[in-house]
């Protein structure tokens, strides 16, 4: 089982692994996350040297190049506020992968400590912060792609608890929900048929419930599934749960 | 451009097969789910409490193979032991000859697989006939099975009736009930003329000896009625401390395997017959097989040896339902062969260093896996050895570059800034071929690298923030 211990939070500052997806492409997502904290009156700080969590070489099985990578991480989110990170991906990196590829390095215990306070978004406003509501109002038929990183965690269940409270937000099931969209980092590109293949099916499961936007707390999936989409002349609307929620307070007229 | 063979079977897959595989695997998974846990309140915490029994047998597996050895002589079974497939396949044949026998009928058994034992019997003149009726279709095929549990996921029904036909089982007939009581009736005859039955064994108590056979087509117990040995091959990992853990393994194995609450049949075998019973075998031998499973055992990854051959993991395994199990070129196919199959290569563990790497690692085989073996955990640990063994993994980007960048921030800065010249090229200049290979099958967003900073830095307050995104459509086209 994965280890989701958190340290309870205390004060209302945190550190933000924006990501570098995030970072590269997906900006709007990287500020909504901001928004949405700010909203709740956390003060978000951004540690300008932050470059990625390493996942993509430990993923591609390359470990000494990945612990080069988070000890980059380690010594750039020093420090003692938790970490949010608007993606279960690269939290699960901080405190699951890189504990693993760390096992035998003499500073597991750095590694550890920062995947104690790396919180997953959706995981940190209701479990870190205890929010169980979401203000503001979002007119759409959501499917929810429950990404693979967020299997034994708190994650998906949050992020479900805040979109099912938005108003004018209906959630439809879709068909195989506990099946992997395709995306797997490397695994896109050294496999691209079965990947393809599973982001097929996965496609065609969320059209058949014909939603209004394709929601998930991970935008490497999104990226995968909309990719192919748009590739196949048959784009869909994709956002991130931040966008939703920031989305959902504009609406109101809360920010 | 190269791509890892796995992908690539899968990509010549014929349609009809790949349409079994995935409907059979689906179904048999959603069969599963519902079961568990419309029955027990927290299934999953069985999964984790049977995943401890395993690993307490693994990790003292030198108490209990004595253990067990004296309680089977003590039952009066011959007990052997095989280091290697060779030397299993040996022990059979010197069992065979010393009883002047030459024909076994075979119930299912993955480990006999493992040391091609039925390919090796008839090479030395015996007689092995499969009797478990996916195998034995697989057997007159000349086919390997593709599933664990369901030897023949791959193949439909006209496949089926067809090799009856090629066989001398009777004319064209694709219904199942025929095909079966076809199989039936042949088998009868083979099961009264054979001299020896050999079966595995899915569990065996340290505590009693007892062996444990789960079936569902009860032909193994013709194989020991009919017959007057019972061989059985098992390997080293197959023991369950106590009688008692039994109540928990077969409830999960059942479940997790064929969505049973137990199989038709559950056979608990304490030693040959008695003097008082009528029948069944006067003589049994059970052959412990090593067959790498000791290397597995010294390696990071013996976890694996927890398996209990469920196959929840194939069925459930996005992967497998593409490529079939023929994909992975082993004896056990999906995630649990993906882990298996490379380590039990020995130092031929290149030649499958490329399995491993056939999984999003998604994590759907470790959440349905009945002892809760962390097989994303172990894919993983076998990545970072092809890597440490210099193994070339086709279309894995190389990471070094990468990993340079991305520890020196102003490096990192430059490049998100520099990045936005993908925006204007076609697909085939992009500098990185990881890119290609992506926009192949998909299109790439557009790269807005460093915009996210620069907001935060130029916004004042809570700016409102509405970018518009380029789309790399117009470029790609240029392709």
């Amino acid at each position: 089982m994965l280890n989701t211990e958190r340290k309870p939070i205390t004060g209302k500052r945190v550190q933000l692994m924006a990501t570098c997806l995030c970072d590269a492409f997906y900006d709007d997502v990287a500020a909504a996350t901001v928004q949405v904290l700010e909203y709740l009156g956390v003060e978000v700080v951004f540690p300008e040297g932050q470059t990625c969590c390493g996942q993509p070489a430990f993923n591609g099985g390359d470990w000494t190049a990945s612990r080069k990578v988070v000890r980059h991480t380690v010594k750039t989110f020093a420090g003692e506020e938790p970490v949010v990170v608007p993606s279960g991906s690269c939290a699960a990196m901080m405190f699951h992968g890189a504990v693993l590829e760390f096992e035998n390095e003499a500073d597991l215990g750095e590694v550890e400590a920062l995947g104690r306070r790396t919180w997953e978004l959706g995981d940190f406003l209701v479990n870190g912060l205890g929010v169980k509501t979401w203000p503001g109002r979002f007119e759409a038929t959501v499917a929810f792609h429950r990404s693979c990183h967020s299997r034994g965690t708190n994650s998906s269940t949050a992020a479900a608890t805040l979109l099912g409270s938005v108003a004018g937000l209906k959630i439809v099931e879709f068909g195989e929900g506990e099946q992997c969209c395709g995306f797997g980092g490397t695994f896109s590109v050294s496999f691209p048929n079965i990947s393809a293949s599973m982001g097929a099916l996965k496609l065609d499961h969320i059209r058949a419930v014909k939603p209004d936007v394709l929601v998930s707390g991970d935008m490497s999936c999104m990226m995968h599934l909309g990719g192919l989409a748009k590739e196949e002349g048959k784009p869909i609307k994709t956002l991130h749960l931040a966008q939703v929620l920031r989305d959902a307070l504009k609406n109101g007229k809360l920010i | 451009m190269r791509f890892q063979q796995i992908d690539q079977f899968a990509a010549e897959l014929k349609a009809d097969t790949r349409a079994a595989v995935y409907d059979g695997s689906k179904k048999g998974h959603e069969k599963r789910t519902k079961l568990l846990f419309d029955e027990y309140a927290d299934p999953d915490r069985l999964r984790r409490i049977a995943g401890e029994v395993k690993q307490h047998v693994v990790e003292n597996l030198d108490t209990y193979l004595p253990q067990v050895e004296a309680k089977l002589k003590a039952n009066g079974v011959i007990v052997h032991w095989a280091a290697t497939a060779e030397a299993a396949n040996q022990a059979v044949l010197g069992i065979m000859r010393a009883r002047g026998a030459t024909k076994m009928v075979k119930a299912k058994t993955m480990v006999s697989e493992e040391t091609e034992l039925a390919h090796f019997l008839e090479k030395h003149g015996m007689e092995a006939l499969e009797t478990d009726l996916g195998e034995f279709i697989v057997q007159i095929d000349g086919d390997h099975p593709s599933h664990i549990v369901k030897p023949i996921i791959h193949k439909n029904r006209r496949e089926i009736a067809t090799s009856f036909e090629k066989n001398g089982l009777g004319a064209y007939n694709d219904d199942p009930q025929t095909i079966t009581r076809r199989a039936r009736h042949f088998l009868r005859h083979k099961y009264l003329e054979a001299d020896v039955g050999l079966t595995g064994a899915n569990f065996v108590s340290a505590e009693s000896g007892r062996l444990v056979l789960v079936t569902n087509e009860g032909n193994s117990r013709f194989c020991l009625a009919a017959t007057k040995c019972h061989i059985a091959m098992v390997g080293i990992e197959k023991i369950v401390p106590r009688d008692y853990d039994l109540a928990l393994f077969l409830n999960l194995l059942a479940r997790s395997g064929t969505a049973q609450e137990l199989t038709v049949y559950t056979e608990f075998i304490s030693g040959p017959k008695s003097p008082t019973q009528p029948d069944g075998p006067e003589e049994m031998h059970v052959i412990f097989v090593d067959n790498g499973r000791t290397e597995v055992l010294a390696s990071d990854c013996r976890d694996i040896l927890r398996c209990i051959r469920c196959g929840a993991c194939l069925n459930v395994c996005p992967v497998y339902r593409q490529a079939s199990g023929h994909a992975y070129r082993s004896v056990y196919p999906g995630p649990v062969g993906a882990v298996l199959s490379p380590l039990m290569m020995g130092d031929k563990f290149p030649q499958k260093a490329d399995l491993p790497k056939a999984s999003s690692l998604c994590g759907a085989c470790h959440e349905v896996c009945p002892v809760n073996i962390p097989i994303p955990d172990l894919l993983l640990r076998l990545r970072n050895r092809a890597k440490e063994e210099n193994v070339p993994s086709p279309g894995t980007p190389p990471m070094g570059a990468w990993a340079l960048l991305a520890s020196q921030p102003t490096a990192w800065r430059a490049s998100l800034f520099g990045g936005k010249i993908i925006n204007y090229l076609p697909t085939k200049l992009l500098p990185i071929p990881a890119l290609r290979a992506w926009e192949a099958k998909r299109s790439l967003p557009a790269w807005r690298g460093g915009e996210f900073r620069k907001w935060l830095k130029t916004r004042k307050g809570r700016a409102d923030f509405s970018p518009t995104a380029p789309s790399r459509a117009e470029a790609k086209k240029a392709d």
